[in-house]
């Protein structure tokens, strides 16, 4: 077996999320090779090349690349796939956008956003909004995954001396032109990869109440979240949102305030190791699935926690 | 020009889902079905396309069985001005389903594929750019806005950090994300218009396409359940508790 792994990056940085996916292929098994694609992107290579566990890098340094253009991802991938058995890719917005495309270029199904490697053709998988699990089993020859990042604990980013390789691949439809991006600036750490997330629901009232989560956030270093609720009010901007139409995290530390617990919510934080809820009204469904809950005004306990950490 | 919006007969989103006791699936025996929620903001799109002289006409489809009528029917009500159903009893999965819409695309032609980005029973999200492979199409998925304009689609993406804006030649395929718009309710006189579209059928051996699955369901269970903890009394006693049981802080 030999597993192609695609790395998510933004040319400067490998995302951490590329580690969980390593940790899939390991558990897949086989000699494992990580696909750097983007422009000027020689860093994260290299980054790459340091991962516990990766034999090979190869690395596609193209302007065609730069903005992770599915079109033109989709067809490198599928060229490069030829000599592997398993292409993996995180089910992030990158990975999920290019990598149906490259299984059908291939002829063979996807298996999307598995949690769980049973063997090389059978994989576990949340459907119906995390409300089942079902273990399917792939019968094409090769396999076209995406991983749930926060299913698995990434390996050691170092460790490792693969030799990088340069892919002189050029793959561009021309059918589609990268126009913009607005990306939501932060000094706070990323929600799916921080170690403790606060989020604020519907109860926040509004989007300057988040001020005191921001403020806690910062004490304890933390990511910020919020349900969909408070997205859909207008509170806060739809990259926060936590939930199965949103981001799936899985901290060692939640904490939901003025959050009901709504099951689009619970399916993109259920799996935190440590969930507190503060919320005034003890029958919210959140109570049921935290370790720690407060009934209490979030906004006499939230500054109250503030200041006793 | 011509909008293709391929829909989705699933579990009504509002139904709690339950394990069959075997493990061999969920239990669908008399349960409300509907159409896919993000395939009524893919018709809904199509439909305000319409509603401001972009697209003359719309044609709602979709691979599944002969009931899924019902949910062609609703998107004729909204909007859709004729429909397709490519019956089958097969448990249908994406690559099978973007063959049979790549069939429809080839005879119909459509400018613009609107479809939903991924179906609430299956969560692959996989069809419509598996469709966009198969046909060569540009595609902009979980798109929260869409302007057309000068044989190009400008689509607005939300991605993992943000918004993403890009420009696609036409024909194209556009997945829709939630925020994309409001599905409207369709008005009574609607319903009954909608009785009178016409709705064609046909099979998967019409279309020369194989729908066999090719992943198999090997067992289906309920997720672990998470027991509920304790409610404590103050913010002394969590701060206690999270430095000292849970050790998180």
């Amino acid at each position: 077996m030999s597993v192609l792994v695609y790395a998510e990056h933004d040319n400067a940085a490998l995302n951490k999320v590329t580690l969980s996916v390593v940790a899939a292929a390991k558990a897949i098994g086989g000699d494992i090779t990580v696909l750097v694609a983007g422009k000027g992107c020689g860093a994260v290579a290299e980054e790459a090349a340091k991962i516990d566990g990766v034999s090979k890098v190869l690395c596609a340094d193209n302007d065609a690349y730069e903005h992770q253009l599915a079109e033109n991802v989709g067809d490198l991938v599928a060229e490069v796939a030829a000599d592997y058995t398993h292409v993996l890719a995180a089910a992030t917005t990158t990975g999920k956008n290019f990598a149906p495309r490259t299984a059908a270029l291939l002829d063979v199904a996807q298996v999307s956003e598995i949690s769980e490697v049973i063997d090389a053709d059978t994989f576990k998988r949340p459907i119906y909004a995390g409300n089942a699990i079902a273990t399917v089993k792939s019968s094409d020859a090769k396999k076209v995954i995406t991983v749930r990042g926060t299913s698995f604990d990434g390996v050691a980013a170092e460790g490792g001396s693969a030799a990088v390789e340069a892919l002189d691949v050029a793959k561009n439809a021309g059918t589609s032109s990268f126009v913009g991006e607005e990306l939501a600036k932060s000094d706070r750490p990323e929600l799916t990869s921080a170690e403790i997330v606060i989020s604020g629901g519907r109860g926040m009232g509004n989007g300057d109440n988040f001020e005191i989560l921001y403020k806690l956030a910062d004490k304890l270093g933390a990511g910020v979240g919020a349900s969909r609720a408070a997205v859909d009010a207008g509170f806060v901007p739809n990259d926060m949102q936590v939930g199965q139409t949103g981001k799936i995290v899985a901290p060692n530390l939640y904490v939901a305030v003025g959050i009901s617990g709504a099951i689009q919510h619970l399916a993109g934080m259920k799996d935190s190791k440590v969930i507190v809820a503060i919320n005034k009204d003890e029958e919210a469904p959140i109570f049921q699935v935290a370790d720690y809950g407060l009934v209490a005004d979030l906004f006499e306990a939230v500054p109250e926690l503030d200041g006793k950490l | 020009m011509k909008v293709l919006v391929p829909i989705k007969r699933v579990i009504d989103y509002n139904v709690k889902v339950r394990v069959k006791a075997d493990n061999s699936g969920v239990d669908l025996a008399n349960v409300k079905m509907a159409m896919n929620p993000f395939c009524e903001i893919a018709v809904e799109e199509a439909v305000r396309l319409k509603e401001k002289g972009v697209v003359t006409e719309i044609v709602a489809v979709s691979i599944g069985p002969k009931t899924a009528q019902e949910q062609l029917r609703t998107a004729m009500a909204l909007g859709a001005d004729r429909s397709i159903l490519v019956e089958t009893d097969e448990d249908v999965q994406p690559l099978g389903i973007a063959k049979a819409l790549k069939a429809i695309v080839d005879e119909e032609k459509p400018e613009l594929v609107i479809l939903g980005k991924q179906a609430i029973d299956g969560d692959n999200n996989q069809t419509g750019q598996m469709l966009a492979a198969l046909t060569g199409m540009p595609q902009g998925t979980f798109a929260s806005e869409v302007n057309v304009a000068d044989g190009k689609v400008k689509v607005t993406r939300e991605i993992d950090g943000g918004l993403q804006t890009v420009e696609l030649s036409l024909p194209a395929v556009v997945t829709t994300d939630l925020r994309l718009n409001e599905p409207r309710y369709a008005s009574l006189p609607n319903i009954m218009k909608a009785k009178k579209k016409p709705l064609d059928t046909k099979t998967a051996a019409d279309l020369g396409v194989d729908l066999t699955p090719r992943v198999t369901t090997v067992s289906v269970e309920a997720p672990a359940e998470r027991q509920a903890g304790i409610i404590v009394g103050s913010v002394d006693e969590l701060v206690e508790k999270l430095k000292n049981e849970a050790k998180v802080i």
